[in-house]
């Protein structure tokens, strides 16, 4: 009975740090790979990480899965980043530009407070959907390293490409033309 | 001596729920710095000098003066930063697990030790090896030998 009870010890005390290893081993590989931007660096072209966020310029949610079949311009950014103010009118002349040809920009605001964010939108007059991502949770899973940064998804959904820090009315162009002919 | 004894229990906790219920009520920025996490750069807020973080204390000397309370401020903050911006996770749900796991692992420990400590003294004490059992046969042949030797 004893020995018994000692084998079924062991073996539990085995299997408990076994467990603790495979976490340990699964977040090592996790970090390595260094999310979508990395894989676009090694010139894969993944499928962009999915979210379904709080809207912050209305009511309800927005799933980025809903929007297949267009272009997507997702810029990440935050209220207290000072590049982002001068992005945000290029992002809204792009949204106004390329809305009625199938692109949708979504403005990602992460690591923020809401209040601060709609203000921001309010000031700088932001028509695009904005959603909120408050604790930052996405940022892994894109290989974000500040603010702000931009992907550009594909009408398959595929990301086509990504830029980090402020970007010109320019490159944004670029960049969406790159995401359909992608 | 034990309504001594009680009043004198009842006294220290009354000392000891004075200060924690002024903390609640009138908090200020310095203890609430310790207890909230920077998001970009995942340290205590009383570490960071980020932008964020300046913000968060800039909200929070707004809401102490708007005589919020302690776990007020800290759940506006989980509103828009998620839980993870507590510095220690909230005692409840699947969190509940990093509060009790801890002092129970402990007192498993402190188990084994006391368990391995007393078995390892008890096998200390019968280690002695134990004298060989009498072999008179063995005994006479010994004393005839001597015998033999002497004479």
């Amino acid at each position: 009975m004893a020995v018994g009870l000692r084998r079924a010890g062991q073996v539990l005390a085995i299997g408990v740090v076994l467990a603790l290893l495979a976490v340990l081993l699964w977040r090592v590989v996790k970090d390595s790979e260094g999310g979508a931007s990395a894989a676009l660096r090694r010139g894969e072209h993944p499928v962009a990480p999915d979210f379904d966020l709080e809207r912050l310029d209305g009511a309800g949610r927005l799933d980025l899965e809903s929007l297949r079949g267009k272009a997507v311009v997702l810029n990440f950014w935050a209220s207290w980043c000072l590049p982002c103010k001068r992005e945000a009118p290029l992002l809204e002349a792009a949204w106004k530009r390329w809305r009625p040809k199938g692109v949708v920009v979504v403005g990602l605001d992460a690591n923020d407070f809401k209040s601060d964010a709609r203000r921001f939108a309010h000031r700088y007059d932001l028509s695009y959907p904005i959603v909120h991502d408050g604790p930052g949770r996405l940022l892994d899973d894109y290989g974000l390293t500040g603010f702000p940064e931009t992907f550009f998804v594909r009408p398959d959904g595929r990301l086509a490409s990504w830029s980090q820090g402020e970007l010109s009315a320019e490159e944004i162009e670029a960049g969406i033309r790159g995401a359909f002919s992608g | 001596v034990r309504g001594a004894r009680c009043v004198a229990v009842l006294a220290v906790a009354l000392v000891l729920a004075g200060p924690a219920a002024a903390s609640e009520s009138q908090p200020t920025l310095a203890e609430i710095e310790t207890e909230v996490v920077c998001p970009t750069c995942h340290t205590t807020l009383d570490q960071s000098s980020s932008p964020v973080a300046q913000r968060m204390r800039n909200f929070i000397r707004a809401r102490i003066a708007a005589g919020d309370t302690k776990s007020d401020i800290k759940q506006r903050l989980v509103e828009d930063f998620g839980e993870q911006v507590l510095a220690s996770p909230p005692k409840r749900g699947f969190n509940l697990l990093a509060w009790v796991i801890p002092p129970i692992a402990a007192l498993a420990g402190a188990l084994v030790l006391g368990v391995l400590a007393v078995r390892w003294s008890r096998g200390r004490g019968s280690t002695a090896p134990e004298p060989p059992a009498a072999d008179a046969a063995l005994d006479r042949r010994i004393d005839d030998e001597l015998a033999r030797l002497d004479s």
